[in-house]
């Protein structure tokens, strides 16, 4: 009975969990594969801290697939939003309370830009942001023209990236960073309580639920998986501030997408653009805001970046926009419109950055690397591909 | 033997019965066609035209019907277009099939280019453009670009294509159907010259003004079977033999009748409607003056091509982008529909003809779907109450007897029938007040069709204004109250329910 429901919930969400699954099955052969060295706290503490930039885009880049649309000019955007924010701060001294709002603002205009170009005027996404991308290259390269390499000094701002949240001050459990563990609990206990809530309310509209036996383990499994990373960083220096940023955009999109109207308008146009358009739904609005969305998180990503660097760069943010449209699809999000979670992407990411981590720590070479990291993409698309057929 | 006593038929189509899933488009169909004359095929829309001569053409393959296809005495046995090219048909669609960007002399020769060796000889090929455009009486420069013509010369153009490939039986699909008075009177007359030269044609049609003037022989379709076959020479064929033919069956009583009948004052008004398609140039709506009643269901009938679904779009916050100009009343007064949210707001809904490809969202479930339109009646600041949404679903779940095994099931996965309710569903809870439905019961089984108009009596009964646009003539004159018809862009007639019926309704159709 068990292993029947299991085996049917598996059949039906293959697509669901495949990630998580991947996820899991990578983590483990690491582990082995390197002596455990994969999943000591420093490494995983390492790992996560040096996704986000990535996992901020991916966020974004989610919403772009989603509507059918692509933007390959985040990678030199961020690149960019880096330098500004880096001379923002040395040469006018500027609170870094100043300085990121005016770069997330300067994102959010190009966006707006982009948007209108693909939107209203209805040149192809890939055409608009390929020559976004060379725009910001070039001047990515003029505003580092006469410093080359910006060097900040401004500790609080490369905190964002290098720093950790502080624990309590009273408190001290030697080597357990104790915030960390409890918002790690806290989080268990709202994930538990919210599933709760969603079965109940299912149950109550009689609803297909998984049995018992299911859901518990469901429960178990994930609680053990936020529980055990928890302990890894607690272990460590605790929660970075680059996380609980990520963290951050990565529930503000996940309610955007999953609760309010404006994320079922995102998800129609990406259905059915001419059903949603019939439907009384702006699609030029909701091509604006994805597009501004993601050139905010661009620039987010700049800061994240330039802040775990402490320094701009004259190549900053080269291949981003790769790395994050790979992390879209592996994560699930369909080319075809209208599929994919936020969620997913960031797993998504997680898988891509653990198979580089991992072969970094097993030695193996960048050209390999580079291979079987295309590879994963294929195969992941192709899962996809396949289930999907296979559905319908 | 067959083929000597029937050396005159150039072709025959013995006993063709296609069926597609759930339907039979084609039962025994006979279909003859003479030597050297001009054949017109004729029924009303689901006659079975498309498929005989999509049969004939190869798009359906040799072994996905029965029957047997005899061109020149011989079987053929198509097994795609180019089997049927080759055996000298050419099929020329309403859609043009030119690419607009390529010159005359490079349309005329693609897929069979002139070639010297490895190379295509270009020379050659404007010489013999040349004179394949001179025997359609089409006098211009091969080398211009074909997006610089008119639809009529783009007609010619896909002539004089097939006589490059050596055609022997020309086929025309509603060949005037885009076409100005002066452009379509040239293509029929070039026809008869053709004739003359020993070409035989086969033209589908619904203008039987046009059958009149050119045919020689005139095949009525209906429901799949061949009903007659008419020779103009020996036998009368005029408009209301043709009309009898086309459409002479009774209407079975499949159609509820309303228990409450109240109609109310005028709701919805349209006047001097006029539309132009801004990429063809086309006029699509011209003069368009219609109303509609408290209670009351109007039918818009017309043929395929008549302008019924762009009148519906023109109506319906323009969403196609023609250029529209006219006046719209809701409850008397003037509206400005700029964006189909205007309409909706306004208290009009448009259920699609198409239902997958505009109507519904296939991947989402049904809940979804049925709160797309108006998301913000069950939100608040812009969150989305899931509690307030699955009871609303529910709600038309259970009033429209959707057959669905959860709510969250995605509609790919439902029956037509059912994905039909749930695009009602989708407009019904946007609350209007005038209901437009585009082919309501199109491709759904006869059971859900019951359902349906029990849904439609329901609404009018419940006060609202319903307007339907079918092509079904059974189900406009079982439905309506007030019948408007429509023929190339225009309202030709306007007949109340009682003095309906199907001979009236095709006259005014084939105008």
């Amino acid at each position: 009975m068990f292993f029947s429901d299991l085996k049917k919930m598996l059949k039906e969400n293959i697509r669901d969990y495949g990630m998580f699954i991947a996820l899991f099955a990578i983590i483990i052969g690491f582990s082995i594969l390197t002596d455990g060295v994969f999943i000591s706290p420093r490494n995983i503490s390492n790992l996560i801290n040096s996704v986000g930039y990535i996992a901020v885009l991916a966020v974004g880049m989610t919403l772009i697939i989603v509507i059918r649309h692509i933007d390959l000019s985040v990678g030199y955007l961020a690149g960019f939003a880096g330098a500004i924010v880096a001379i923002l701060l040395t040469r006018y001294n500027m609170s870094i309370f100043v300085a990121i709002p005016i770069v997330l603002v300067l994102g959010i205009v190009v966006g707006l830009f982009n948007g209108f170009l693909v939107g209203k005027v209805g040149v192809p996404a890939f055409v608009v942001s390929l020559a976004g991308m060379m725009i910001f290259r070039g001047a990515l390269l003029q505003v580092t023209n006469q410093t080359g390499t910006i060097i900040i000094k401004n500790q609080t701002f490369n905190n964002i990236g290098n720093g950790f949240i502080p624990d309590f001050p009273f408190i001290n459990i030697e080597g357990i960073h104790v915030v960390t563990l409890v918002i790690g609990i806290l989080g268990i206990c709202l994930y538990i309580i919210s599933e709760f809530r969603n079965r109940n309310k299912k149950l109550n509209y009689n609803f297909e639920v998984p049995s018992m036996p299911i859901f518990t383990l469901k429960l178990v499994l994930v609680s053990a998986m936020i529980g055990y990373i928890t302990w890894i960083l607690a272990r460590y220096n605790g929660l970075s501030w680059t996380v609980v940023i990520v963290l951050i955009v990565t529930a503000l999109y996940n309610y955007l997408t999953n609760k309010t109207v404006l994320g079922r308008h995102i998800y129609a146009v990406g259905g059915n653009p001419e059903a949603a358009a019939l439907s009384g739904i702006n699609v030029k609005n909701i091509t604006y805001f994805v597009f501004a969305s993601m050139s905010m998180l661009s620039a987010l990503s700049g800061i994240l970046y330039t802040s775990r660097l402490q320094s701009a760069t004259t190549t900053a943010g080269m291949g981003f926009e790769l790395d994050a449209i790979a992390a879209a699809y592996v994560g699930g999000v369909s080319a075809a419109g209208g599929v994919g979670k936020v969620t997913g992407s960031i797993i998504g990411a997680l898988v891509m950055a653990s198979l580089s981590n991992g072969m970094n720590l097993m030695g193996v070479g960048i050209s390999y690397q580079y291979i079987i990291r295309g590879a994963i993409l294929i195969l992941a698309v192709v899962f996809d591909v396949v289930t999907r057929n296979r559905n319908s | 033997m067959d083929s000597v006593n029937n050396s005159d038929y150039i072709l025959e189509m013995r006993n063709i019965t296609k069926e597609f899933p759930g339907v039979k488009a084609l039962d025994n169909v006979n279909f003859k066609v003479k030597r050297g004359e001009i054949h017109c095929l004729v029924g009303e829309n689901g006659a079975g035209k498309s498929t005989l001569m999509k049969i004939l053409s190869g798009v359906y393959p040799y072994g996905s019907y029965n029957g047997e296809i005899i061109l020149n005495g011989q079987v053929q046995k198509f097994q795609s277009i180019q089997d049927s090219e080759k055996a000298g048909i050419a099929i020329i669609y309403q859609e043009l099939a030119l690419v607009p960007e390529m010159t005359v002399y490079e349309n005329i020769y693609l897929g069979h280019e002139i070639k010297n060796g490895i190379n295509i000889d270009w020379n050659e090929t404007i010489l013999q453009s040349k004179k394949m455009l001179e025997k359609v009486r089409l006098n211009i420069n091969p080398e211009m670009k074909v997006k610089y013509l008119g639809v009529g010369k783009m007609q010619l153009i896909e002539i004089a294509k097939a006589f490059s490939k050596d055609v022997k039986l020309l086929i025309l699909d509603e060949p005037t159907a885009a076409l100005n008075d002066d452009d379509a009177e040239n293509l029929l007359n070039l026809l008869i010259e053709l004739k003359k030269e020993g070409i035989t044609s086969i033209m589908v049609s619904h203008k039987l003004k046009e059958v009149i003037q050119v045919a020689d022989t005139v095949t009525v379709l209906r429901d799949g079977k061949t009903i007659c076959s008419l020779d103009a020479h020996k036998e009368e064929v005029s408009e209301p033999v043709l009309i009898k033919n086309m459409v002479g069956r009774e209407i079975a009583d499949v159609f509820p009748k309303r228990k409450v009948k109240n109609i109310g004052d005028t709701i919805f008004e349209v006047r001097n409607l006029n539309a132009i398609d801004q990429t063809t140039s086309k006029h699509i709506l011209k003069d368009v003056n219609i109303y509609a009643r408290k209670g009351e269901v109007v039918g818009i009938a017309g043929l395929m091509g008549a302008g019924r679904t762009e009148l519906a779009y023109s109506i319906f916050g323009n969403p196609k982008g023609y250029k529209v100009s006219g006046e719209i009343y809701v409850e008397g007064k003037l509206m400005n529909f700029k964006t189909p949210y205007d309409a909706i707001k306004a208290g009009v809904a448009y259920v699609t003809e198409d239902r997958k490809g505009e109507g519904l969202i296939l991947i989402q479930d049904v809940k979804e779907n049925t709160t797309l339109a108006n998301l913000r009646a069950i939100a608040r600041s812009g969150v989305i109450d899931e509690n307030k949404e699955i009871t609303v679903a529910d709600e038309y779940r259970k009033t429209l007897n959707i057959k669905t095994p959860s709510i969250e099931q995605k509609v790919q996965n439902l029956s037509g029938g059912n994905q039909q309710k749930v695009s009602l569903a989708k407009w019904l809870f946007t609350m209007p007040k005038v209901l437009i439905l585009d082919e309501p019961t199109r491709g759904i089984d006869v059971g859900a069709k019951f359902e349906i108009y029990n849904i439609i009596n329901d609404l009018v009964s419940q006060g609202m204004c319903i307007i339907m646009i079918s092509s079904e003539l059974p189900e406009i004159l079982g439905m309506s109250d007030r019948i408007y018809i429509m023929s190339q862009g225009k309202i030709t007639g306007e007949l109340p329910i009682e003095e309906a019926n199907q001979d009236k309704i095709m006259e005014y159709a084939t105008i």
